[in-house]
């Protein structure tokens, strides 16, 4: 277990060291010159001004060196100064990450309620149950975010009144209010594949011998179904959240602009229009960070699910 | 064994008690086959007897045995009659339904592994159970559950009842599998194929194990299996099923000693027996009808050795053989079936020779002056 446990955070930091060289490549080779932006706008710039912030921002080193230095930095806790806000980038991001976070853990559970909760209904029922949870996640899957986001706005905001239109709100109670339509823009989309995986691994499920057997020994339908279908349709469900909402976390953007949420997506949009390297790089390695460590939480978490999985990898 | 026989549950022998399983006619259409899955099924099991079941695979054996605890194909159409302990199953819906599969009728089947709920422990298997029958209290439940295990004979039973089922062998599974068809002391067992996909040893563990639970609760045993070697030791009557009908019925010894269908003769020709060579192993030629197969007349026909032009007009009937009250075999040429069915037959025109032969023919003699019939199934 412990052995496992480090293999797997062995992985994760390989992963990462990866991605935090690809991620720091791609800000570098993106077109425009950071340093014109920090000399503050062409009509002022003369050479040897440009020259001098290039090497107060040692944007005139190689990118190994550059990498390296941004890296070492990193490792000490150091994410660097936003070229435009001139605060710290640590602190930038603290203060934008609870509502990207609240967002993300709003919409999953939006989605994990929603999605899996149809997934057994057309499993279980069949008919048309079957065909109309098929049909209205298709629909809502098909639907892009920001038509989403317009649509729910226009409906629950600005028709009904029921959900403020934008803003982050005070308190628990006005975040979860506010946040409500963001979050149920983003589950909508996850519905269709949620609901699908879940109904398709009941349906493996309850196609096994033991399933019958328990119908056949008299256990009520019901503990058939949580405990034999269900329980064991786990695996592929937990997994394919694990990955969606994963991918949230690096998909805020759209709807943190649309309800002018105040987020790390927004965050990142602003810093890539401004060429404010560090702050995208900080939060383009957040993502990708939160991508990995929640892929390698459902890993963690899957032979507790299933124990034979246990088995064959300790055999391993 | 054979002091069993003749009493409560040779077929020669009259019941005193009321049988556990009764099922009489039990005929199993499903649409777009062409013959229905069951023909006309009709056995009994009586308290505190084992009756095996013998067949290929496809002949329906484990058809008959989830009807009685009314599982029947999705949208089978079923006539007849099965009463279990005097309640007609087919006419059981919803908790009734539940109750009599959690407390009167329990199944073994054939995989143990497949059985088991694979990421559950033991002990859940047996404490679910044990719930049906009111037991929830999780302690209790548990402390009921090592005695199980224990009672067929499972090594360590605190320690199993934490261990999932791929930590254990399949010998001991079974063993798990029969404490959860024993947890609520059903009247009747099926065991379907209980022993077939377990090395003899264990198979001979499992079936003594069997047999002993049997004796002391008086339980009923519905035995199935494809081995007509081990039915014909271990049972006490024996049915041979063909292509959904029961093609004999006999008390097992009698069953192996003289078998009178030809497909029950084949079948044991099939297996090789200590005295004979390799040279006495005699597969039967062609395969078993598929559910596609449309069969006019008997269904053993096409493969059968001895069959005539007239065999495949025939309707199967069980035809009560005299030598043996209560037996049946459905066959056109065995020498009872003549003296019943007079008009059908050509008289004197038969010419294959009834394997019997000389003693078939002065039977045939015999019965034909006589012309009275046994009461078919006396001993129901």
């Amino acid at each position: 277990m412990l052995r496992r446990l480090l293999r797997q955070v062995t992985g994760l930091a390989a992963t990462l060291f990866a991605a935090s060289f690809v991620i720091f490549a791609a800000v570098y080779a993106a077109p425009g010159d950071p340093a014109a932006f920090l000399a503050g706008g062409r009509d002022k710039l003369t050479p040897e001004k440009l020259a001098a912030v290039r090497e107060q921002y040692h944007l005139d080193e190689p990118l190994v060196v550059q990498y390296g230095r941004w890296l070492w930095d990193c490792l000490h806790g150091d994410l660097g100064r936003s070229f435009k806000y001139t605060d710290q980038v640590a602190d930038l991001l603290l203060s934008r990450l609870p509502t990207t976070l609240g967002l993300v853990a709003y919409a999953t559970v939006l989605f994990v309620v929603l999605g899996v909760g149809a997934g057994i209904l057309a499993a279980v029922r069949g008919g048309w149950a079957d065909r109309t949870v098929v049909g209205v996640t298709t629909l809502a899957a098909s639907v892009p975010h920001f038509v989403a986001a317009i649509g729910l706005v226009s409906l629950f905001g600005v028709r009904l009144g029921w959900f403020p239109v934008t803003g982050d709100g005070n308190g628990f109670g006005g975040t979860v209010h506010h946040l409500t339509l963001p979050a149920l823009s983003m589950a909508l989309g996850a519905l269709a594949v949620i609901s699908r995986v879940t109904r398709q691994s009941m349906l493996d499920a309850a196609a096994a011998d033991h399933v019958e057997t328990a119908r056949a020994s008299g256990v009520p339908e019901r503990e058939v179904i949580r405990r034999h279908v269900l329980r064991n349709a786990l695996g592929p469900i937990v997994t394919m959240c694990g990955l969606v909402t994963a991918g949230m976390l690096a998909g805020t953007v759209v709807v943190e602009t649309a309800f002018g949420l105040s987020g790390i997506g927004s965050l990142l949009v602003n810093a890539i229009n401004t060429h404010d390297f560090p702050v995208a790089q900080a939060v383009l390695l957040l993502m990708v960070a939160g991508y990995i460590v929640v892929t390698n939480l459902v890993d963690v978490v899957h032979p507790l699910l299933d124990p034979r999985v246990r088995a064959v990898r300790s055999a391993a | 064994m054979t002091e069993t026989i003749g009493t409560t549950a040779s077929p020669a022998g009259g019941y005193t008690e009321r049988p556990l399983l009764e099922i009489d006619g039990l005929t199993l259409e499903v649409p777009g086959a062409a013959r229905p899955l069951l023909a006309d099924v009709t056995l009994s099991v009586g308290p505190g007897e084992v009756v095996g079941l013998v067949g290929e695979s496809g002949s329906g054996k484990s058809t008959t045995a989830k009807a009685a605890l009314g599982l029947l194909p999705d949208e089978a159409r079923a006539t007849g009659s099965v009463r279990v302990d005097g309640t007609e199953v087919l006419e059981l819906r919803g908790e009734e339904l539940r109750h009599h599969r959690a407390r009167t009728v329990a199944m073994i089947h054939q995989d143990p592994r497949a059985a088991l709920n694979p990421v559950r422990r033991v002990g859940d298997f047996l404490t679910e159970r044990l719930a049906l029958a009111g037991l929830t209290d999780r302690g209790a439940a548990r402390e009921r559950a090592v005695e199980l295990l224990a009672a067929v004979g499972l090594s360590a039973p605190e320690r199993r009842v934490r261990q999932r089922p791929h930590e254990l062998s399949g010998g001991m599974l079974q063993r798990v599998v029969i404490a959860g068809a024993l947890a609520l002391d059903p009247r009747l067992l099926l065991a379907d194929e209980a022993t077939s996909a377990l090395d003899v040893t264990t198979q001979a563990e499992i079936l003594d194990l069997l047999r002993r639970l049997r004796a002391e609760g008086d339980t009923g045993l519905l035995f199935i299996t494809h081995d007509l070697h081990l039915a014909a030791a271990y049972c006490d009557r024996v049915l041979v099923m063909y292509a959904g009908r029961i093609v004999e019925h006999r008390s097992a010894e009698r069953l192996f000693a003289d078998p009178r269908h030809p497909y029950t003769r084949g079948l044991l020709e099939c297996s090789p027996s200590l005295e004979g060579t390799s040279a006495g192993i005699r597969p039967i030629p062609g395969r078993p009808p598929s559910l596609a197969d449309a069969l006019r007349g008997c269904p053993f026909a096409p493969r059968c050795a001895a069959a005539e032009p007239a065999c495949e007009e025939w309707t199967p009937r069980p035809v009560p053989l005299e030598a043996e009250p209560g037996a049946q075999a459905s066959c056109r040429r065995l020498p009872e079936a003549r003296t019943t069915e007079t008009g059908l037959r050509e008289g004197g025109t038969v010419k294959t020779r009834i394997p019997e032969d000389g003693l078939a023919e002065a039977r045939l003699l015999e019965s034909g002056a006589t012309e009275s019939v046994p009461p078919r199934r006396s001993h129901r």
